[in-house]
């Protein structure tokens, strides 16, 4: 297998970490409905949890981005 | 812009620095980067300035903006770091935040430049951060700020590669915090880039592309809502992070 074929393949296979961050995605808003479903004035505060839970959570799906782009252009 | 031939997207030339403003740009090296940095900060000034000109009691939208940046940020800072010491780092956290938040809004429009969208200057920014607070640590408590990579209640056992994964932990704040911005924006405005390959490439079929070059466009569209989102999100994860670790050196927990 020549090196770029096996440059796409390795950009392909690290994409398989968003599997990881989907679920945790998942679960950060899931439990904030949960939260504001259990206590409803509690809304603003927690919501500003869950948007730094997901902006944190989106950077581990970045670096894995950040991993393909260097196994493909470097 | 688009490629040579119609067969490839060139999606990282966009970020290729070149030197602005003519001869005098060129013998200082003086990048479309460095020009946007001048005019996020002129235009954070101006922002200040001209909200808190008119000091009414009731304040019109551009006075009401700039109290709301203050007090968020404010807010932001004796809550997260702590009464007294939250007012000592204030300046510094809005400084950094206004200027990385105008620096992700600026790159939107169309023929600027996103200077947070390069590695290099998130890690300055990042290296910022992390100096600061490693010094603000050590001259607030000493030798004994090293007691902060021992967590509590852990068996003895297991310090010493407890403490070997707390130091690694620690000293990848510097990776986290300066790629996190950077491959945000990267990431966004290469995707900006490549559904505008495919709008190009799409008209250039004749007739059958037009449908879905349209399509195409209202994608972008969302795209540059999701961008502004973005961009305002990582400033304040930025912001809100930088407050995180001030406390952790602050109050050593």
């Amino acid at each position: 297998m020549d090196v770029a074929s096996a440059k796409m393949l390795g950009a392909g296979i690290a994409m398989i970490a968003l599997a990881g961050v989907g679920i945790g995605m998942g679960t950060i808003f899931g439990s904030l409905v949960t939260s504001v479903a259990r206590n409803p004035a509690s809304r603003d505060r927690v919501f500003g949890l869950a948007i730094l839970g997901f902006a944190l959570t989106e950077a581990v799906a970045l670096y894995a981005l950040v991993i393909a782009f260097i196994i493909l252009f470097v | 812009m688009a490629a040579e031939g119609s067969n490839s997207i060139d999606a990282l030339g966009q970020f290729q620095l070149h030197t602005t403003l003519g001869a005098v740009g060129a013998s200082v090296n003086f990048t479309q980067s460095n020009l946007m940095m001048v005019v996020a900060g002129a235009a954070v000034l101006a922002f200040l300035y001209l909200g808190m000109r008119p000091r009414a009691m009731v304040p019109g939208r551009l006075q009401s903006a700039a109290e709301m940046g203050y007090e968020t940020i404010m807010s932001m800072c004796t809550e997260t770091i702590g009464g007294h010491e939250g007012r000592k780092f204030f300046p510094f956290v809005f400084t950094l935040f206004f200027f990385i938040l105008f620096g992700n809004l600026l790159g939107v429009f169309p023929l600027f430049f996103t200077f947070t969208s390069h590695i290099m200057v998130t890690l300055a920014l990042s290296l910022t951060v992390f100096i600061l607070v490693t010094v603000v640590g050590l001259k607030e408590h000493g030798l004994h700020w090293f007691s902060y990579f021992v967590p509590q209640g852990i068996p003895v056992a297991l310090a010493p590669l407890m403490v070997l994964i707390e130091f690694i932990s620690y000293l990848s704040r510097i990776i986290s915090l300066s790629v996190r911005l950077f491959a945000n924006m990267m990431a966004g405005h290469v995707m900006l880039e490549v559904f505008g390959s495919f709008i190009v490439m799409l008209g250039g079929l004749g007739l059958l592309g037009y449908f879905p070059a349209a399509l195409s466009l209202g994608v972008n569209t969302l795209l540059i809502g999701f961008e502004l989102l973005v961009a305002t999100l990582q400033a304040y994860v930025f912001a809100i992070l930088t407050c995180i670790y001030l406390h952790d050196a602050v109050h050593l927990h």
